[in-house]
Order: structure tokens, then sequence, then C-alpha cells
């Protein structure tokens, strides 16, 4: 009885030991890792996944949200991102990753508002449920996925630019030379780079 | 007759309001002057991440948006408090935009109260001095280091009092 008692408090010790260290190893998608594919809810409530883009030849996935100011001041940003390369075959698809119970301001009634005040002209998407964010490892917003179409792999993940709080001093602009490698057939010189942003709300 | 009590009623209900208002005001005044807020560079604030001396400072990266970070505030606050006399620093790093330091940071600062000492640190450059701080740091705040002249430690969570204290502890007893 005794011993039998012992090896459970034994194991149980093990499991909560693991639990610990297992939750500190960073998860997520890394670079060169393929993606699973999502359907989220577009604020038009038209479900997407990339899948819907059979002629794209990758994306620009943004988790960025209304409530986050280093978002908000990357808004227009995104937008240029979008403009300039829709057309090119790599869209922008922004992911709302937060909570809107934790960040009432974060509702998709609120996403409707921003997108029509802003003029996106990308789909604005829900991760309702919070269960596509924490597969890509997206610890903030805003934070950039960059994935080539053909093999769903990352290609690139992090900031927009160099100078997140202030448009005016960007000197170099990393989704743009990402992107301008990809299309070119060239390697990415930077596929990982970091920046401050809000963390994720849940 | 009675049109000239309404009017006159009428103003007297504008006056109050106005006093109302005017009562408002007076008690949100915040006298800031000598509050005032260094703004850093990475390679300014550096040399305050790794100093050489007998004390343990806790380096907290946070801004007055973050809510994640206004709410353990208070906690480094009170470390600050209870451990200045064991040599232990506390140092707030602002990562809010540098053109609402006077609108948000200072108004912020004296409406908490806060003891620590609180900088900004203002660099485009975010990349390089993030990856600089910690290689697995992605930027999410809040963020906190923990260091003396033999160890470091680096923490990208959140920190309620008791959390913080025992891990401020591990660095006393080397």
């Amino acid at each position: 009885m005794m011993k039998l008692l012992k090896l459970i408090v034994l194991i149980t010790s093990i499991g909560l030991l693991t639990a610990f260290t297992l939750k500190s190893v960073d998860t997520g998608y890394r670079i060169g890792e393929s993606i699973e594919d999502f359907s989220l809810m577009n604020i038009d409530e038209t479900m997407v996944s990339l899948a819907d883009y059979e002629d794209a030849k990758g994306f620009i996935i943004v988790f960025t949200c209304n409530t986050c100011p280093y978002s908000v001041a990357n808004e227009d940003r995104i937008i240029a991102l979008d403009k300039k390369y829709k057309t090119q075959g790599f869209p922008v698809i922004a992911i709302n990753p937060n909570d809107p119970f934790v960040v009432p301001d974060d509702s998709f009634e609120k996403m409707k508002v921003r997108v029509q005040e802003k003029g996106f002209t990308f789909p604005y998407l829900l991760d309702v449920g919070q269960k596509v964010y924490p597969k890509f490892g997206a610890t903030k917003t805003p934070e950039v996925y960059i994935v080539t179409q053909n093999d769903l792999k990352v290609q690139y993940i992090g900031a927009i630019d160099n100078s997140s709080r202030d448009a005016n001093k960007v000197t170099e602009k990393y989704v743009e030379n990402a992107v301008a490698a990809l299309l070119a057939g060239k390697k990415i010189k930077k596929t990982k780079t970091s920046a401050i942003g809000c963390s994720i709300k849940k | 007759m009675k049109l000239k009590t309404v009017f006159l009623f009428v103003i007297f209900l504008g006056l109050i309001s106005c006093k109302k208002e005017v009562a408002k005001n007076e008690k949100v005044e915040i006298d800031t002057p000598q509050i005032a807020v260094r703004s850093y560079s990475y390679s300014e604030l550096k040399p305050l991440l790794e100093k050489k001396d007998h004390k343990t400072y806790v380096i907290n990266f946070w801004a007055t948006w973050c809510a994640p970070c206004v709410k353990e505030l208070p906690a480094f606050e009170k470390l600050n408090k209870q451990y200045a006399s064991k040599d232990v620093e506390v140092l707030l790093v602002s990562l809010d935009f540098p053109k609402q330091v006077e609108k948000k940071l200072i108004p912020f600062i004296a409406r908490k109260n806060l003891q620590s000492k609180v900088v900004l640190l203002d660099d485009i450059n975010e990349d390089v001095w993030i990856k600089a701080i910690d290689s697995s740091w992605s930027g999410a705040i809040p963020a906190t280091i923990i260091y003396n002249k033999n160890s470091r430690k680096f923490y990208k969570k959140t920190f309620d009092y008791q959390t913080l204290e025992s891990e401020l502890q591990t660095f006393l007893k080397q």
C-alpha cells in the first residue's frame, strides 16, 4: 500500500515538474515549418481560409487588434502593405487574437467599426475560441507571419519594420524586403525580427 | 412674471452646473512640474542593465497603455519599498510613445505616486535591443530582468508580489 502511494506521489511530482518546464518552452511555428490552414469569421460574417486564395503566391498574416496602441500605430502601414502586395499575389490577412470577454473593445462588433473607420482593404478575422494564434505561437500584437501559398511554409516572423512606434523613423522595412525577396525567388535576409507589442489577452 | 421666474431659474441652474464643473476640475488638478522622465536610447540604457556593484537590480519593461503591466506595478513598488535597505533597486523602463510622455506618462506617475525610478526607452531599433536584452524575447510586455554582478535572469511573464519576492530572494541568497 505504502509502495503504491509513494509511486503515485513520485509520478504526480514528475508530472507537475514537467508541466511547469514544458510551459516555458516556446511553442508555435518555426521558420520553414508548414502551417495548418484555418477557417475564421471575417467582419462580413463569411468564413475565410487560406485555401480560398487559389491565385495567391503567399500571405501576409498579421495578428492585430483594435486596442493595442502599437497595432493602431501600424494600421496605416498594414493597409499600405495590402495595397502594394495584394495585386502581386501576397494579400494581407488580419487576425484579432484577443478574447473579447477580456477586452470588450476587441469584440466582433467593434472590429466591424474599425474596418469602416480605417477602410481596411483586407479580411479582419476573429480568432474565436483562441485556437489559431497559439498554433502560430504569436505572443503579441502586432505580429506578422509571411506564409507561402504552395507549401504553407512560414518564411518570416516578426515586425513590419524597424520603427514600430514612429512611421517617420523607419529605415528598414522587414516585411516589404521579405515579400520582395520571395517574389524574386531570393533568400530572405532577416527571417525573424522583434518589436514591442501588447501581450495577447486570454 | 412667470416667464421672469422661469428665466431666473434657468440661469440659477446654469450657475450651479458651472460651479460643479469648477469643483471637479479643482479636484482633478495634479501638480506635476517636479516629475521629469529622462529619455534613453538603448546604448544609454545598456549600462543600467549591467552594473557590477553590490546591488541587485529589478528592471521592469512596461507602458501606461499595457493593462497587465499596470496591474503588476504595485508589486514592483512594494518590492522597491521593502528591499531598498537591502541594496535592491527597481527601475521601471517605460515603452510609452515619446510624444505622450507629458500627456500620459507623467500624469500616470503622479496619479499612482510611483516611487521607483521611471525612465523612457526611446530607440527605434527595437529588433536590435530586444534581442540584446534577451535572445528569446519577442518584445511582448511586461517583461522583467533581475540581475546582480553574479547572475541575471529574464522573465517574460507577469508577477504578483509573492512570486516576484521569491525570485528576488534567490538573488539575495547568493
